[in-house]
């Protein structure tokens, strides 16, 4: 077995890589990827926790986590063919029509 | 004698009357009533005091409680009616003279718009100074007090159409209630430590005070200073003169013979308070002689007739202050009746004058008038000559003499000759008028006549200014004491006084001298020159009275008028306005931040999600 | 099991980093199912092979997919992907990674804290499935209802409109 720290921190890398493509990229495809990394990632941190303290839970909230990101990945991309159907582009940057006008 | 309640309350039905009614009751109606109702006060009066003098109570005073007005653990206030010597005396003045001075205006008003309103403001103001003079109990006075003020502001600012008029309304009123603010923190502090105001008890209680101390120092203080401003003295004495703005027979009655008064019978009144307070007895003195000088030095550049009237008035009330201020109270109160009765006919006469010159009223456009107006004349000069004190012939003289011989008896002799100054600066400022409007060449002609509601009471006034000094009278001319018996039992005997033949020879002497002065300047026709002349700085200074008015706008006036520009917009508000504003700037900034673009959003949360580590990691 | 771990943890951070800074979503894409694969083989390192299988079937190999598929109807050409490369412009990356070095800082440091250093114990699929449909049983209803509320959204926000 693997000793709980190394997971942890790799967990830590992933979710920080996940952050970074979330503030840097402005196509919306790579937004929900992003998000998609950091999920997986919050799932390792689980599965370390569960390996760690030898509790079914941990597995039990990747399952859990998983079908979150299912979910949230499908209303996800329905939205964002909505949002290119009126914007005529990918680029999350032109989407501002919530900004407080002036 | 129990009718006293009726003499303050028919001039007071009389104003209520026309007050409400009185433009419907058209103005024969108003003159009527007008007059009636205080001629029917002074025939009461009349017969009040021939019963007194008949048989006079035992006590020495006659008291009418009426109801109880006002009763708290701290203080019970009685509305009641005090009749004793010294208030009948005033009683009798008000009435008499106030009910000539009422037919007089029956005429010099006639015609005017307002004329029931007149009357019925006249009327309030005779009611309420009765009642000041016949109350029992100081807080009664204070009402009378402050009714007389207010009616002399409605009397003085009657031609409101005008602002001057209002103005100087305004300014009489606004002086005198600086005074009676005084007044009112005396009355507070009498009430607290004595429990009462009745006047009986507060006498009889401060007699036995510590005489010196403190509590009666300060009470005395501070109604004297109410009186002070209620008598024009200095130095709250600005408003006078600006308040010959009113009509002359209200100059004649408040200004002259009543209101002005009222000062000098508070103390009367108050006399043994007054005793136990020596510090404020010698401030009195000298502020009586201050304003004896400055107001007579005031009256010998002037030139409104009505104007060297009003500072004769200051100075002559000057001179009861100053025999107040060595414990002469008969004196005083000779002088008041003697004063009311020749400045009243002096304000009536120059009344007629004015009336027929078509209210010309500066004495160097009048000239000569001596063979057109012989009856104005003859009385004007008669009411000179009292003011001047001429020997013997006028009432003036007995009672400055009566005056004169109690300054002498003081410890300084300071006092006496600021009253032979002031005698002789009256003769010359007197006279200079006397020739000066009716000697010389005829520059303005006068049209119209007199009737006999004009001459009545001039002839009256003119009678007793002849005759009324014998009331009383030195040594040397018979030893008359009537007045001061008749007031001895309110102001107790005074100390015998042993006078040298000199102080009444002097007496006589500074009068006469002060009328050849006039008669020689006006021959050389210096007093004409006055009005050509361009003003010396010194000549400016002496007439507006040594600058009190000047130094009193620079130093009260202008400050005040500049904070309340400073205020007109409101700068306390402006700190609620600088809040709104504040947040609503902060709500522009904020606003900026709502870009609508995504990854910026989600870069601010991650920098807060990284703030909040932060604080938990080092906290 | 520590060498596969090793291996297994640097090709899936490397595969990500990939991913993020590609300018074709297709090749991100695929390089993120990589990562994925890789991610099972940890989770089977650490001993939980239910995990391990669930993470290949269900997250790889439907939940990926779905995204490929969406990405592919979008048709994007060649001038999107020339777009794309303007858009990661290096500019763009500088403030991010300030922050993200901020985060890794403070939770590196919170980590390193560390606690006790006990054996790793692995959980069979039996364990899972006993809590899972015991105790957990209303976690289980509530995921499936948030399912159903997913597809249920999905179809209607995915309807054309009259």
């Amino acid at each position: 077995m693997i000793a709980w720290p190394a997971p942890a921190g790799l967990a830590l890398a992933l979710f920080l890589l996940g952050l970074l493509g979330l503030l840097t990229r402005t196509n919306l495809i790579f937004v929900l990827m992003s998000i998609e990394i950091m999920l997986n990632a919050a799932g390792l941190l689980f599965i370390t926790a569960g390996m760690r303290w030898g509790d079914p839970d941990g597995q039990i909230m990747l399952i859990l986590v998983l079908n979150l990101a299912g979910a949230e990945l499908a209303l996800g991309l329905v939205l964002l063919l909505r949002l290119r159907s009126r914007l005529t582009t990918l680029d999350g940057d032109s989407a501002t029509l919530s900004r407080d006008a002036p | 004698m129990t009718l006293l309640w009726a003499i303050p309350a028919l001039p007071l039905v009389g104003a209520i009357v026309l007050g409400l009614a009185g433009p419907a009751l058209g103005s024969r109606m108003s003159a009527i009533i007008g007059t009636a109702s205080v001629g029917l006060a002074a025939i009461i009066a009349g017969c009040i005091g021939i019963g007194w003098l008949q048989h006079p109570p035992p006590s020495g005073a006659f008291v009418q409680t009426l109801w109880t007005w006002v009763s708290l653990p701290g203080l019970t206030v009685r509305f009641g009616l005090y009749l004793d010597p010294l208030s009948l005396l005033m009683v009798l003045v008000i009435t008499i003279i106030g009910g000539l001075i009422h037919l007089f205006s029956t005429h010099y008003m006639a015609g005017e718009a307002g004329y029931s309103r007149y009357f019925a403001y006249l009327n309030l103001f005779v009611a309420a100074m009765l009642l000041l003079v016949l109350a029992d109990d100081l807080l009664i006075l204070f009402v009378g007090w402050e009714g007389v003020g207010v009616c002399s502001y409605l009397l003085v600012g009657f031609w409101f159409a005008d602002p001057a008029n209002g103005a100087a309304a305004q300014k009489s009123f606004i002086v005198t209630r600086i005074a009676d603010i005084a007044m009112l923190a005396g009355l507070l502090l009498l009430s607290t430590r004595i429990g009462t105001l009745n006047i009986h008890d507060l006498t009889t209680t401060s007699a036995h005070w510590p005489r010196g101390a403190l509590l009666p120092e300060a009470a005395a203080a501070l109604l004297l200073l109410g009186g002070l401003g209620k008598s024009a003295q200095v130095p709250l004495h600005t408003w006078l003169p600006d308040a010959m703005a009113g009509p002359t027979p209200v100059s004649a009655l408040i200004h002259a013979a009543t209101m002005v008064t009222a000062g000098v019978y508070l103390v009367v009144r108050l006399h043994p308070l007054f005793m136990q307070a020596p510090w404020v007895m010698h401030g009195i003195a000298i502020g009586g002689a201050l304003t004896l000088l400055i107001a007579a030095g005031a009256g010998l550049f002037q030139t409104d007739i009505k104007r060297v009237l009003a500072y004769s008035t200051m100075s002559q009330i000057g001179y009861m202050f100053i025999a107040l201020g060595v414990g002469a109270w008969s004196a005083a109160m000779f002088h008041f009746l003697t004063h009311a009765v020749f400045k009243a006919l002096l304000f009536l006469s120059a009344g007629a004058v004015t009336m027929r010159l078509h209210h010309e009223q500066n004495i160097f456009a009048m000239g000569g008038l001596r063979r057109p107006l012989p009856l104005a004349f003859i009385c004007f000069l008669i009411g000179a000559a009292s003011l001047a004190a001429l020997p013997i012939v006028t009432a003036g003289f007995f009672s400055k003499e009566m005056i004169l011989g109690a300054l002498w008896a003081a410890p300084s002799p300071a006092l006496w000759i600021a009253g032979i100054t002031g005698a002789l600066l009256t003769a010359i400022y007197s006279f200079r008028l006397v020739f000066t409007v009716f000697f010389g060449r005829i520059i303005t002609a006068p049209s119209g006549t007199y009737g006999i509601r004009i001459l009545l009471p001039l002839f009256i006034l003119a009678l007793a200014a002849v005759c009324i000094g014998w009331l009383e009278t030195p040594g040397f001319l018979g030893g008359n004491h009537l007045l001061s018996a008749f007031l001895r039992p309110t102001n107790g005997t005074g100390a015998a006084q042993i006078i040298s033949p000199l102080i009444p020879l002097t007496g006589c002497m500074v009068p006469l001298l002060g009328v050849s002065i006039a008669w020689t300047l006006h021959r050389k026709g210096f007093w004409r020159m006055q009005a050509h002349r361009a003003q010396t700085p010194l000549a400016g200074f002496l007439k507006s009275a040594c600058g009190f008015d000047a130094a009193y706008r620079a130093l009260l006036v202008w400050p005040f008028l500049q904070l309340v520009a400073a205020l007109r917009y409101d700068p306390v508000d402006q700190v609620s306005v600088w809040a709104e504003q504040a947040a609503t700037a902060l709500h522009r900034r904020l606003r900026a931040t709502q870009t609508g673009h995504l990854r910026r959003y989600a870069a601010w949360m991650m920098a807060g999600a990284v703030a909040t580590i932060a604080m938990v990691l080092f906290a | 099991m520590t060498p596969i771990f090793v291996i297994s943890a640097a090709l899936a951070v490397l595969t990500t980093a990939l991913a993020i800074t590609r300018a074709n979503p297709v090749h991100a894409l695929l390089y993120f199912v990589v990562s994925l694969l890789c991610m099972a083989v940890i989770f089977y390192t650490l001993g939980a092979p239910f995990a391990a299988a669930l993470e290949v079937i269900v997250y790889a190999g439907a939940i990926m997919v779905l995204f490929l598929f969406v990405v592919m109807m979008l048709a994007l050409d060649q001038a999107a992907i020339l777009r794309e490369r303007d858009w990661i412009a290096r500019p763009s990356w500088v403030l991010p990674l300030l922050l993200v070095g901020l985060l890794a800082a403070e939770l590196g440091r919170l980590m390193l804290r560390g606690g006790t250093q006990t054996a790793p114990i692995s959980v069979t699929p039996q364990a899972v499935g006993v809590k899972l449909f015991t105790t957990d049983l209303a976690a289980v209803e509530l995921s499936s209802m948030l399912l159903l509320a997913g597809l249920i959204a999905a179809f209607h926000l995915g309807r054309r409109d009259p």
